[in-house]
This record gives C-alpha cells, structure tokens and sequence, in this order.
C-alpha cells in the first residue's frame, strides 16, 4: 500500500469510528477511549525514536506535559481555539526535541536517555514555579459552550479529534517505516558505527526522528487541557506517560507501525478496566510487572509472536 | 540584595555537608555504570527503599537508621547480585543492554516506587535520631547534626569504596572490567562474577546512603526520581569509573544546589543538576577528572 493510499484509509477508518461510536449512549466510553488514544499516539510517537532508531526516550510526560501547557499558555493569552493549541503544542514539543537531541545525540545512547529523564524533572519544576499557567496550582481551560459539528457534548469533539490524531501518527510512523530515512534508521538502530561507516548521515537522521517523534508526543498532549477543562503540573507529568509510553511498544512489539497500535490498544483498555474495578494504584504495578515480564521474558512482544507463528505456518 | 558573609558562610557549608551525602548516593552509580557500564537508572529506587527500611525499623524498634541500614547492607548486596543475574542472562549477553536493559531498569525503578505507594501511601516519613533536631554553632555557622552525622559517614563510605578498589585484588579486577574484559578473560577471571559482586556493592551503598537520605529530609517514594538526574550529573560530572571524580563533582553539585536554594529560592534547587549535566554533557563530556 502507498502512503497516500494507506493515509486515505486511516483517516476514513477514523472518522468512520468517530461517526458510528456517537450511536454509543454511554459518556464514559468517551473519557475511556479518548486515554486510549492518547496512548496510541504517545507509543506510535515513542517507537519513531525507541522502535525504528534505538534510542530509549524516558521523558515522554515531559513533552506530552509541553504541548498540554501550551495549549494553556495560548488559551490564557489570547483565548485561542483548540486548533491552534494543537498546531503550537505540536511544534514547541518538537523544538524541545530538536534541542535536547542536539545537545546530547552526538554521545553514547544512554546519556540521551538520561538527559531525557531529568528533562521531566526539571520542566516539571519549572511549570510549577510559572504562575502565568497555573503553577503548582493548576489552571482552567474552560471547554467551548457550542460544540461544532452538531455533537452533543464536548467530549465527543475532543474523542473525534484524538481519533484523527491517532490515525496520523500511524501514518507518519508507517510512512517513516517505509521510507530510505527508515531504513537509515535501523541501520543506526543495528549497528550506528556500521551506518556511519557506511555513509548514514546518523546523528542528522537521530536529530530529525527525535524530533518527529517528540512532536508527536506534544500533539497527544495538546487536547488533554480541555478533556477535564483542569491541568495541574502532577498529573501532566506524571511518570505513568513515560511507564506506559514505554511499556506499550515494548509488548505489541517495535519493528512495525502496528505494534504500539496493539499494545496500547490492549494495556490501555485493561488499565481503564482495572482502574474501574480495582484502583488506579494497581493499575501502575500491573503497567510496571507487564513491562518487565515482556523486556525479559518476550523481547520482541506481541507482533514477535505474530512474526514466529507465520514464519511456522510459512514452513 | 547585600549579600552577608553569615549567608554566604552558611551556603557553603550546607553545600560542602550536603556534597558529602551526594557522594554518597552517587559512588554506586559510579561503579555501575562508571565502570561496569550497566546504567542502573533505578539505583534512586534501591536508595528510597533503603529509606523505608531504615524507617520501619527506627519506628518499630527505635534503632538509630544509619546503623540499621549498614546492618541491612547484606541484603541489598544479594539483591544486587540477583538483579545483576538476571539483567546479564536476559540482555547483556544477547547484546541488548542498550534499548532493553534500559527499559528493564525503567520497569524495576517504576514497580519499587508503585509498590511502596501501595504498603506506605504518600505520606512524607520520616525518622527520630538522638542528633536530628541538635545544631552546632561556631560563630554565625550553623552545623545542624542531621547534616554532619550522614556527611562523616558518607566520606567514611566513599573512601572506604576507593581503598577497596585501589588496594585489595578483587577491587583491581573490578578496574580491570571496565578497562578490558577479554583481557580479563585470558588471565582466568570470570568477568561475569567480578561485575556480579561489584554490581552487588553499588546497590548496598545504595541501601545505605538511604538511610543518611531519611535522616536528611522526609521521604516520600516518588522523590526517588528526583534524584535520578543528580546521581548521574555527579557521575558524569566527575569523569565516569572515578570514584575521585564523583567526589569532586558531588561537592560542586552540593555548592551549586546551596546557593541556588540560598539566593533564588529552595524551589529552584533540584533544577540545578540538570543543568550541570546537560552543561557536561554538551562541553566535556568526560567530566573533570575523566580519562
């Protein structure tokens, strides 16, 4: 399939569930799903840079917490529409990305990933200490009163939005997949001296897939101000992203576009169940004990599973 | 702002006393991943867990934590020759420490921080010691006890660390891993159980610097990661595998958060080491006293 042809088919399966899941009565299907989706970015962003290139990104709530809040520093200064929160958060997170993976790609692996963790941290402690978005405090974003397209809560848009968000993110993870830039980022991924060795221009092509994969992120956190019209610094940080970010592609599988789907399609639908039932503390361990188990005990995830039973099949 | 030579006075000292103690939390990240190059991200876990350790003791028992958690340190040391077990089985020997083990050690430093949220909630915890509230005045200086206690002890340990692996055999074959491991190899050592034992010791410093860390301050689990940034900026700042090294950076790191938290305010200090290490990273990635 052609990108053009696969990118056709993910926006109409998109807005074709947006349109059949308004039939659902249930406005808790929403608040679920939309956390859903959320994950299905953050993971398909995460394994643009963790999957395709190897490097581990520990600070996917540092840029998820970027895009939320500028959403919520242009809402405060100009009263913008979601859209243009979208658009801004998107970029700034990706400047963020540009500029951490400047400073820290050209050295080992690990000290991008550390510096990604402290990242968190000390945007976190920034957030907290700028009044004008709330600081420790938190801020309102109130939700528009006439909800466009005819739906009947603002819920439904902002589940319909992420549902697009989502269908794009495959898109461009697939597209990046499948492309020359994709497959010089598996070489770095195999062997970076190899690549380089070979003429794989590695630490632009590191550079460009962080960003990419960093602004993803920050689209996903780009609606989450208006999901309860409340954003406070804990919760927009909160380490669970990062756990779940990683966890996900790490259990579907990171060699294809589809494994982050599948994992974060399953582990975000067990956590909205436990949560529900059980607690949301409990939720995390089983997140933590899932990502674990599979790292050790099944490397190549769900899709790895998938990719053995066909090649048994193939036999 | 005057700046007063009693503030200034007490800001270094507070740095040069609270150094001591990041040495102490940073000379097992040293060894780890310093030297072993195993990059053990959840070392801030095994810290906050001896944190807890020394709390349930010291509040059932009233034992004094620093010494509970030296007591204690056997434990951690065959915690760390079991995770260091599984980590060499499932990635190190396949090759995959990079991506893999990273996420492993992520999922470790995440279970430990959920499952003391789940025994203990979030509450602040903290410990009663006879020296706690007790401070030491020379002049203008103050010298709060719960300060200068895990301070002694943590230079004890430090040094005590560097003698070790400067003088006794099996502390040169821990240098000796992290310079050559084939080399190693045709001398008829097995690198696998030097880095197992050496892996073993940076998780039972870790337990203990616990301890001085529930001395310090109330704990509460999710700090644990707080000091993630900091445990490695000291490492690297330091030039990596130089136990000197993380010495020296531990104190810089120190002075720096003091007059940070002195003169812009107690909020602004853990931004700090982030600073530092983004900062080493990008100008001498090998750190003051690298090689």
């Amino acid at each position: 399939m052609s990108n053009k042809v696969f990118a056709a088919v993910a926006l109409a399966v998109a807005l074709a569930l947006a349109a059949v899941t308004q039939l659902i009565p249930n406005d808790y299907f929403f608040t679920a799903a939309y956390t859903v989706l959320l994950f299905v970015i953050l993971a398909t962003a995460w394994n643009i840079l963790g999957g395709y290139t190897g490097y581990v990104n520990f600070g996917s709530a540092a840029f998820f917490a970027i895009g939320a809040y500028t959403t919520v520093f242009f809402y405060n200064a100009f009263r913008a529409p979601l859209a243009v929160g979208i658009v801004a958060g998107t970029l700034v997170a990706g400047l963020a990305g540009l500029g951490l993976g400047y400073l820290t790609l050209r050295l080992r692996g690990v000290f991008f990933a550390i510096a990604s963790l402290a990242l968190a941290v000390v945007l976190y402690i920034f957030v907290v200490n700028w009044d004008y978005v709330g600081g420790a405090r938190g801020a309102y974003v109130l939700q528009p009163r006439d909800v466009p397209f005819g739906l009947p809560r603002y819920i439904h848009l902002i589940y319909a939005v992420q549902l697009v968000m989502a269908a794009f993110a495959l898109v461009v993870a697939r597209a990046i997949e499948h492309s020359t830039l994709g497959r010089g980022l598996a070489a770095i991924r195999d062997d970076e001296l190899a690549a380089e060795c070979s003429g794989v221009p590695t630490l632009k092509l590191k550079i460009f897939s962080t960003m990419v994969s960093c602004a993803l992120m920050g689209m996903a956190g780009t609606t989450f101000p208006y999901y309860l019209s409340y954003i406070e610094p804990s919760s927009a940080f909160s380490l669970s992203y990062a756990v779940n970010s990683i966890a996900m592609p790490l259990i579907g599988g990171m060699m294809s576009w589809m494994g982050p789907l599948i994992g974060a399609v399953l582990l975000g639908s067990v956590q909205q169940l436990v949560q529900v039932t059980v607690s949301s503390a409990w939720n995390l361990l089983i997140v933590g004990v899932l990502l674990v188990l599979f790292v050790t005990l099944a490397p190549n995830g769900i899709m790895g599973w998938v990719d053995a039973w066909r090649r048994r099949k193939g036999r | 702002m005057e700046v007063s030579w009693a503030l200034l006075a007490n800001a270094v000292i507070a740095g040069l006393l609270l150094g001591g103690f990041y040495a102490a939390m940073s000379v097992g990240i040293s060894i780890s991943f310093g030297m072993l190059d195993v990059v053990n991200i959840a070392h801030p876990a095994f810290i906050i867990l001896g944190s807890y350790i020394a709390y349930i003791v010291n509040d059932r028992f009233g034992f004094d934590p620093i010494v509970v958690s030296v007591a204690v340190s056997p434990l951690f040391f065959l915690l760390g020759m079991v995770l260091y077990r599984i980590y060499y089985v499932c990635f190190e020997r396949r090759g995959q420490e990079s991506l893999r083990g990273l996420a492993f050690f992520f999922g470790i430093l995440f279970i430990t921080e959920v499952a003391l949220v789940l025994i203990f909630g979030v509450d602040y915890r903290m410990v009663s010691t006879r020296y706690g509230d007790v401070t030491w005045r020379a002049g203008a200086v103050d010298f709060p006890m719960r300060l200068v206690v895990p301070f002694l002890v943590s230079m004890a340990m430090v040094i005590g660390v560097q003698l070790f692996l400067t003088r006794t055999f099996f502390g040169r074959a821990v240098l000796a891993v992290a310079q050559d491991q084939l080399a190693l190899r045709l001398m008829g050592v097995n690198p696998v159980r030097v880095k197992e034992l050496a892996f073993a010791l940076s998780i039972a410093t870790a337990g203990v610097a616990g301890a001085f860390l529930i001395v310090i301050q109330p704990v509460q689990p999710a700090i644990g990661r707080e000091f993630i940034g900091l445990v490695f900026a000291v490492c690297v700042l330091g030039g990596m595998g130089s136990i000197l090294g993380t010495l020296l950076g531990a104190f810089v790191l120190g002075l720096a958060e003091s007059f940070t938290s002195t003169f812009f305010g107690p909020s602004w200090a853990p931004a700090v080491s982030f600073g530092l290490l983004l900062a080493t990273l990008a100008f001498r990635p090998s750190g003051l006293l690298g090689r």
